[in-house]
């Protein structure tokens, strides 16, 4: 049979039904790992003929972080192939990773054959049970014919309302049995109504008018959901109207350019501290499409307690959740701003915007030059050599926040950071996901040794297709952000955060044959970056050897007030912070 | 010596407080796992399920879950929301005493010699109960009704030696002609 296919319907199996649907829906690339429950889901790749691209990684948690890398670059899809047991394990991370911060994508896991399920075969895994908490929907398949529909729902379910991970998992006699259904089958999710976002309550719009007109101290706040509803255009005139200074969460960076001269940049935990005194001072909130994470709000009872707060999301479950707003509007975020713009006018914030103009002289984000090199200055190199125009992906700890601080971003889809999950290995293959969703453009990750050498093995992959990836390793030598936390709050005792051993990490890179530069003077980061950047016949790493005790401000301790901020580092011990982490 | 595991429900002495008791009505689609799904947002918010019962519904692709949760009411209409955000849930809300109807059916096993017989059957009769077991030395009982008057039927039975007991869970209906 091998050759004649597709020749008719009947002739079709249930892994190639499934290809074939997963190319129809416009899929670009999966990302995977082989295994025996998911042979004859690979060898449908081979046997249809599909637009697809499969990029062959060297550990599962790197496909799946791939895959929410090219979603992040492009708002889109991607699929990930796993096989079953320890394949389709090694994906949990990676899905919780995409769940909390709403990135779209499809998994699809071997299984065992459906008569052995339950029974402890051989790497067989209740992947179902197991991912239920960590995906926005999931699929145990029992029949062939129902691939494709399933396929199709799930491309529906990850992609619409506030998006999301959808697992499918599918066991060998699925996969390699006959198929006689429907390639294009009608569905219906009598629970789902992703629609219902697009219908707001003109009511709440002209109250939200109303709260407006009455602000003198309005602040935008610029979440994700922004950026997903593509609704940078509304919140651009939304601000410029009024007049009103704009700040984003971690994950909305870039839906407003934060070069702009009613940008704050990032607010929260380690934000600026003039967005977090605008956050204090306001006495009107605009929440567009940001979930109020523990993060930005520090403590829920006390934050903005003298300002009137409209939330607008997507998502109904997050009314109230952690803020209870004056006037919340469950919507589109591109939907409901563009009501809202119908309805305003410039209001006047003069004084308002100089009093921020004044935070911003007193308490600029700054680090020194001298006393060896810091993660900052490479950063804030990078920014500008690379003229804010890169697709910048991080790792998660102490550089993730100065990079957030100071690579400055003017678009959407332009920064790919684990927020909520804040998982450490995501940054480098994110990176390379997003190379590939982009390969015009250029593509910078920015890992610290720590997060780097979780998932490092992908450096092969990297190499293999040749991609142009700015591989940046700020090292410290240390787990940087819970040193700084030991340092502040408990007495600097370190416990469990010295890397002693890391590798020598252009040598490494040279075994993958990349080429790399390694930086130690701050004297030298501009010529080498020049280099580096320079470079676009493959992946290059740029290993920055730096200081080993450097802390992130401006920082909120976790589950303190805004009004807690401190900007520099405090003269006195401090009280073991009460929120999480 | 080997011990004997007690597995019927002998009442432990001070029932621990968690807090007010809400009943949901769930709308899901008739699928494996949908159960489990609900499970997990109530135990991830640190709600306890009192009783849960699941049938399938006249339309087969879908089951009610009536289910008795008990847990922090603040948190209640968040948790609600989040049940309601599962694919596989075709809507979710709270129901009480006042909006609508609830019955549950308890059986009650009771040790009972013919001479206490007339005792106990008087006993079933005030609470509109029936005998679907009869044994020279045993009973059982079958009552329905709301909660509390089950708890009632159990204090009042306790005068003789309680063998078991077993409760459906509660299930509701909205009242009037709206839908639950």
């Amino acid at each position: 049979m091998k050759g004649a296919f597709p020749m008719s319907k009947e002739q079709l199996d249930g892994a190639q039904a499934l290809i074939k649907t997963l190319d129809d829906l416009g899929i670009e690339y999966i990302f995977g790992y082989s295994g025996g429950a998911a042979i004859p889901i690979f060898d449908a790749l081979e046997t249809v003929k599909t637009k697809m691209k499969f990029i062959l990684v060297r550990h599962e948690q790197g496909a799946v972080h791939m895959a929410d890398g090219y979603a992040r670059a492009t708002g889109r899809p991607a699929a990930v192939l796993v096989t079953s047991g320890p394949g389709a394990g090694n994906t949990v991370t990676g899905l919780m990773t995409a769940m909390m911060d709403s990135v779209p994508m499809i998994v699809i896991s071997g299984q065992t054959v459906t008569w052995m399920l339950g029974k402890d075969a051989f790497q067989e895994a209740d992947i179902f049970g197991i991912t239920i908490p960590v995906v926005k929907h999931n699929y145990l398949v029992k029949n062939s014919n129902d691939l494709p529909r399933i396929a199709r729902e799930a491309y529906h379910i990850a992609t619409t309302g506030r998006p999301g991970p959808v697992l499918i998992d599918v066991p060998k006699d699925i996969s390699q049995g006959p198929f006689s259904g429907d390639l294009n089958p009608p569905f219906e999710l009598p629970g789902y109504h992703p629609e219902t976002a697009f219908n707001i309550s003109p009511a709440a719009i002209k109250e939200a008018a109303d709260m407006i007109a009455k602000a003198r101290r309005p602040v935008i706040l610029a979440g994700q959901g922004c950026m997903i509803a593509r609704a940078a255009e509304e919140l651009m005139y939304l601000a410029e109207t009024l007049q009103a200074p704009v700040t984003t969460t971690l994950l909305g960076k870039g839906v407003f350019p934060e070069t702009h001269p009613l940008a704050l940049g990032m607010l929260g935990m380690h934000g600026t501290a003039y967005a977090n005194k605008a956050m204090i001072e306001c006495d009107l909130l605009i929440n567009v499409g940001s979930r109020f994470d523990d993060r930005i709000i520090g403590q829920p009872a006390k934050f903005c307690k003298d300002a009137k707060v409209i939330h607008i999301d997507i998502d109904p479950a997050e009314a109230g959740k952690m803020v209870v707003p004056d006037l919340m509007i469950v919507a589109d975020a591109k939907a409901a701003l563009t009501e809202i713009n119908e309805k305003i006018g410039p209001l006047d914030t003069t004084e308002w915007l100089a009093k921020l103009d004044g935070y911003k002289k007193k308490y600029p984000l700054s680090y020194k030059k001298q006393g060896g090199l810091r993660m900052q200055q490479v950063i804030d190199e990078l920014y500008h050599l690379s003229e804010g125009k890169a697709i910048v992906s991080t790792d998660v700890g102490q550089h993730q926040m100065w990079a957030a601080q100071f690579y400055k971003n003017a678009e959407s889809y332009h920064w790919l950071s684990s927020g909520g999950a804040g998982t450490m290995g995501f940054g480098f293959p994110a990176a390379i996901g997003a190379q590939l969703a982009c390969p015009d453009k250029m593509v910078i990750s920015i890992s610290g040794d720590g997060g780097f050498q979780m998932t490092l093995f992908e450096l092969a992959t990297a190499a293999i297709h040749k991609l142009p990836i700015k591989i940046v390793v700020l090292n410290n030598h240390y787990l940087g952000m819970v040193r700084q936390w030991q340092e502040l709050f408990y007495e600097d005792r370190t416990s469990g955060v010295d890397l002693v051993g890391n590798p020598d990490f252009c040598k490494l890179a040279g075994a993958y044959g990349i080429p790399s530069v390694y930086i130690k003077r701050p004297a030298d980061v501009t010529k080498q970056l020049k280099k580096a950047l320079a470079y676009n016949d493959g992946p290059i790493l740029i290993h920055a050897e730096c200081v080993k005790t450097d802390n992130v401000f401006p920082m909120i301790p976790a589950g303190a007030a805004l009004e807690d901020m401190i900007t520099e580092a405090p003269k006195t011990r401090m009280a073991k912070p009460i929120g999480s982490t | 010596m080997s011990q004997s595991i007690v597995t019927t429900d002998t009442p432990i002495p001070a029932a621990t407080n968690r807090g007010a008791t809400h009943t949901l009505s769930v709308l899901v689609n008739n699928e494996p796992g949908v159960l489990m799904r609900i499970c997990q947002v109530f135990s991830r918010r640190g709600f306890n399920i009192d009783s849960l019962v699941v049938s399938q519904g006249r339309n087969a692709n879908f089951s009610r879950m009536t289910i008795g949760i008990s847990g922090d009411p603040k948190g209640l209409h968040q948790i609600i929301m989040q049940v309601s955000k599962l694919i596989d849930v075709i809507h979710c809300s709270e129901h009480t005493s006042e909006n609508a109807v609830t019955k549950e059916m308890i059986l009650i096993k009771i040790k009972c010699s013919p001479a206490e017989r007339s005792q106990a059957l008087q006993i079933t009769e005030h609470f509109s109960g029936k005998t679907v077991d009869l044994t020279p030395a045993s009973m059982i009982v079958m009552i329905t009704g709301d909660s509390a008057k089950l708890e009632a039927s159990v204090d009042m039975f306790s005068q003789f030696e309680i063998i078991e007991t077993v409760r459906t869970g509660k299930v509701v209906m909205a009242r009037g002609v709206q839908p639950t």
